[in-house]
C-alpha cells in the first residue's frame, strides 16, 4: 500500500514538474518573439538590482504597511519551500518527517519558524482580501481587472490561505508533535480517535503537496508569475536615466544619408518597419515586462492621465500585451508558425486615443515594484503611428511642421529667437 | 542687456565657459521669455562669461521625439550637434528641463557630448560658493512656497534637491504638495501634450496639479521648466476668484533677490 502511494507521488510529481517546465519554456519561446537586444552591461549593477528591487523588495516600502504584509507572504512562501524539499522526499521514500532524527531540536525550531511564517501569510492574504473585497481600493476595483483578473487576484489569496491552513492543520493532527502554532488548534481535533487524526494528517499532507503541484502549474496562466519573473526583471531593468529614450539607429542613420550622402553605404538596407505594430516588433524586455506584470495598479494610480479620467491606464498596457502575446502564441502552437489573424496590438488591444494621453512623465515606470517600463511599450506604438501611418492629430501635425520650418514647436521666425535680448 | 551669441564672440576670439541653451519655449513664449530675461541677470551678476547661439539655436526635437516623429528627432539632433561641435562647446546650461533631458541623455549617442547642467543646479552651485548674494531686504523672507517637480527634472534625472536648497537659501517656508519628488504628479505638458489638447476625461491635469498646489495654501507656486509654469499659470486662473497665488520660476525669484 505504502509502495503505491509512493508510485502515485511519484508520477504525480513529475507530472507537475513537467507540464510546468513545458509552459514555462512555451513563455520563453514567446519572450523571444520580441526584438532581440543585447543587455549585458554593468552586471555589478544588475546584480545590485536584483538585491535591491527583487529581494528587497526596494519599491515596495514606497507604503510601508503594505511592504511588510508582502513581505510575510514573500518570505513566506521562500522559506516554507524548505519545508517542502521534506515533504517531497518523504513522499518519495515513504518516510515521515524524514529530517526530524537528522536535526533534533533544530528541526523543531525550523518547523516553529514555518508555523509562525505561515500563521502570517494566513494574516496578510486575509488582509489582502480585505482591501480587494471590503475596503475596495480603487485600484483593485478598477475597470481594468473586470473579469478573469479580478478572480484570478482573489484565487491566488486564497489558494495560499487553503495551502497555509493544510499545512498547520497537518502539524495539528500529528500527534508525536507540539509546534507553537498548530497545537493551538488541537483542542479542536484531540476528541477524534487516533486513526481519524492520521487520516486528517494524511490527508492535509496529500492536499498540501498536490494543491502545491497545482499552484505551481497555475503561476504561467497567472499574474503571480511574478514571484518568478520579478528577479531576471530587475536585473535587466534599464540603469541609464528614465527620461533617456531608446535611439533608433535606423532612423538616425537614413538622416545621416540624406544630410551626408557620401557616408551611404552602396547597397543601404532600409527597416522593414519603424515603431512597433504588435508584439513580435516590441522587445524580448517589453514582453517580459508584460509577463512579469503583477496587476497591481500601482503605475495607473500614478498616472496624471488616469487620475484624470483619462482612457490610459498604464497596466491595461502591460496586459493588453501579455494577453496579445499568448493569443500569439497559441496560434503558433496551432499552425506551426505566426499566421496573420488580421489583428494586431496597436488598435486592437491598444487604442489610438490612449496612446495619445500619455505624458511621458515616468510615474508609471517609478511606481513598478518589478521594474516594468508601459512608457517604452507606448513611445514603440506611438513612433509607429507618427511614422508608419501618418496618425497625429492636427495639431501635432501643425506643431511638425512649424519645427521643420521655424525650428520651434511654434509658428515664430526663426529670426526672432533672440528677441528677449533686445 | 547685451546677451552675445556665439557668432559674435567667435568672431572676436573669445570663449565663453559656458553656453546658456534658452530654448524654444524660452525664446519665444511671452512668460517664458522672462524666466530668461531673469536668467540671464543672474548670469550678468555673477560675473560667468557666457553666450547664445542665437538664431542658430533649433529645437533639440524633444517633442518630436516624444510624439513618435523619430525622423524629425533625428534631423533636428543633427542640425543642433553640428552646431554645437562646430563651436567646440564643453559645457551647456539651460532654463528646460526638456532640453537638459534630450541634450544630457540623448545627444551623446548622436556624436553630442557636453556637460550639460540644469539652471537650478548653477543656482545651487553659485549660492553655495558664494558667488550669489542677496540684498539685506530679502523680500522673500518667510514667505511660503510649493515647489513643483518637473518630470524631466524630477524622476527622469533625479534632481530633487536643487530648486529647494534654492528656495531653503531664501529663508523661504518650503511646503511639500500631497505627490512631491518622485512621486510628483506631471503638470500635463510632456510627452507633447503641450502642443494639443487633452485626451477627453474627467478634468484636465493642470486642473489637479493646480488644486494640489492650492491645498499648500503658500504665497507662491516654484517651478523649474517653462512648460510646467504655463500649465500651473493656467490652472490656476481658474481658481483665481478663490486664490491668488502666482507661479515663478526659480530663477525669477533669485533674480529679484540677488545683490
Amino acid at each position: 500500500m505504502a509502495l503505491v502511494a509512493e508510485i502515485i507521488f511519484i508520477l504525480l510529481t513529475s507530472l507537475a514538474l513537467f507540464s510546468f517546465a513545458k509552459k514555462l519554456g512555451k513563455i520563453g519561446r514567446n519572450i523571444h518573439l520580441g526584438k532581440a537586444v543585447i543587455i549585458n552591461d554593468q552586471k555589478a549593477s544588475r546584480f545590485k538590482n536584483i538585491l535591491l528591487l527583487a529581494f528587497g523588495q526596494k519599491k515596495m516600502f514606497r507604503n510601508p504597511l503594505v511592504a511588510i504584509l508582502h513581505l510575510f507572504v514573500y518570505v513566506g512562501f521562500i522559506i516554507i519551500n524548505i519545508e517542502l524539499l521534506e515533504i517531497i522526499l518523504d513522499g518519495i521514500t515513504g518516510s515521515h518527517r524524514l529530517f526530524k532524527p537528522y536535526l533534533g531540536n533544530a528541526y523543531n525550531f525550523l518547523i516553529n519558524s514555518f508555523e509562525i511564517l505561515a500563521a502570517l501569510v494566513l494574516f496578510a492574504c486575509i488582509v489582502f482580501l480585505c482591501r480587494r473585497n471590503i475596503i475596495k481600493l480603487k485600484r483593485f476595483v478598477s475597470k481594468d481587472l473586470k473579469g478573469w483578473p479580478s478572480t484570478d487576484a482573489n484565487l491566488i489569496l486564497a489558494i495560499e490561505i487553503v495551502l497555509m491552513s493544510l499545512f498547520l492543520l497537518m502539524n495539528a493532527a500529528d500527534k508525536e508533535s507540539n509546534f507553537i502554532v498548530s497545537r493551538h488548534l488541537r483542542p479542536y481535533i484531540q476528541n477524534y480517535s487516533p486513526s481519524t487524526l492520521s487520516l486528517i494528517e494524511e490527508s492535509c499532507w496529500w492536499l498540501h503537496i498536490l494543491g502545491i503541484y497545482a499552484f505551481m502549474n497555475y503561476l504561467p496562466y497567472s499574474k503571480h508569475l511574478h514571484i518568478i519573473l520579478a528577479f531576471p526583471n530587475a536585473y535587466y531593468a534599464p540603469l541609464v536615466p528614465k527620461g533617456q529614450m531608446h535611439n533608433m539607429p535606423s532612423v538616425q542613420n537614413e538622416v545621416l544619408y540624406a544630410m551626408q550622402p557620401e557616408l551611404a553605404p552602396a547597397e543601404a538596407t532600409v527597416p522593414d518597419k519603424f515603431g512597433a505594430t504588435d508584439v513580435m516588433d516590441l522587445s524580448w524586455k517589453n514582453l517580459m515586462d508584460a509577463y512579469s506584470c503583477t496587476e497591481c495598479g500601482r503605475c495607473s494610480t500614478a498616472c496624471p492621465a488616469n487620475a484624470t479620467g483619462k482612457l490610459l491606464s498604464p497596466r491595461k498596457i502591460m496586459m493588453a500585451t501579455r494577453d496579445r502575446l499568448e493569443e500569439v502564441g497559441e496560434n503558433i502552437d496551432k499552425n506551426k508558425q505566426f499566421v496573420a489573424d488580421g489583428k494586431t496590438l496597436l488598435h486592437d488591444y491598444i487604442t489610438v486615443e490612449e496612446l495619445r494621453a500619455c505624458t511621458t512623465c515616468n510615474a508609471c515606470v517609478e511606481e513598478c515594484p518589478v521594474s516594468i517600463s508601459p512608457l517604452d511599450i507606448i513611445i514603440e506604438l506611438r513612433r509607429s503611428l507618427i511614422m508608419e501611418q501618418s496618425n497625429a492629430p492636427s495639431e501635432w501635425n501643425g506643431m511638425f511642421s512649424n519645427i521643420e520650418n521655424n525650428f520651434a514647436p511654434w509658428k515664430f521666425s526663426p529670426d526672432d529667437r533672440d528677441a528677449w535680448a533686445k | 542687456m547685451k546677451v552675445n551669441t556665439m557668432a559674435e564672440m567667435m568672431a572676436n576670439g573669445q570663449t565663453p565657459e559656458i553656453l546658456f541653451w534658452v530654448g524654444c519655449a524660452g525664446s519665444f513664449d511671452q512668460r517664458a521669455q522672462k524666466i530668461t530675461s531673469a536668467f540671464a541677470t543672474i548670469l550678468d551678476k555673477t560675473n560667468i562669461n557666457y553666450a547664445i547661439l542665437g538664431k542658430e539655436e533649433a529645437c533639440t526635437g524633444d517633442p518630436a521625439r516624444r510624439a513618435g516623429n523619430e525622423f524629425m528627432f533625428q534631423m533636428m539632433a543633427y542640425q543642433n550637434i553640428q552646431t554645437l561641435n562646430g563651436y567646440n562647446i564643453k559645457k551647456i546650461v539651460t532654463t528646460c528641463p526638456h532640453c537638459f533631458n534630450t541634450l544630457k541623455n540623448e545627444y551623446p549617442a548622436l556624436g553630442g557630448n557636453y556637460e550639460v547642467i540644469h539652471h537650478t543646479t548653477l543656482l545651487q552651485e553659485l549660492i553655495e560658493q558664494g558667488k550669489i548674494k542677496f540684498t539685506d531686504s530679502n523680500e522673500w523672507k518667510g514667505k511660503s512656497i510649493t515647489y513643483h517637480d518637473s518630470c524631466y527634472l524630477g524622476r527622469a534625472n533625479e534632481i530633487y534637491e536643487a530648486p529647494r536648497k534654492v528656495l531653503e537659501s531664501l529663508d523661504m517656508e518650503l511646503r511639500e504638495m500631497k505627490r512631491c519628488k518622485s512621486k510628483g504628479l506631471c503638470c500635463g505638458a510632456g510627452g507633447a501634450q503641450m502642443f494639443k489638447e487633452e485626451e477627453k476625461g474627467d478634468k484636465r491635469i493642470n486642473a489637479e496639479r493646480a488644486d494640489e498646489a492650492i491645498e499648500t495654501k503658500s504665497d507662491f507656486v516654484a517651478s523649474a521648466c517653462p512648460f510646467c509654469n504655463t500649465m500651473l499659470t493656467d490652472g490656476l486662473k481658474n481658481r483665481e476668484e478663490e486664490v491668488k497665488t502666482e507661479v515663478l520660476d526659480i530663477a525669477e525669484i533669485i533674480a529679484q533677490a540677488i545683490q
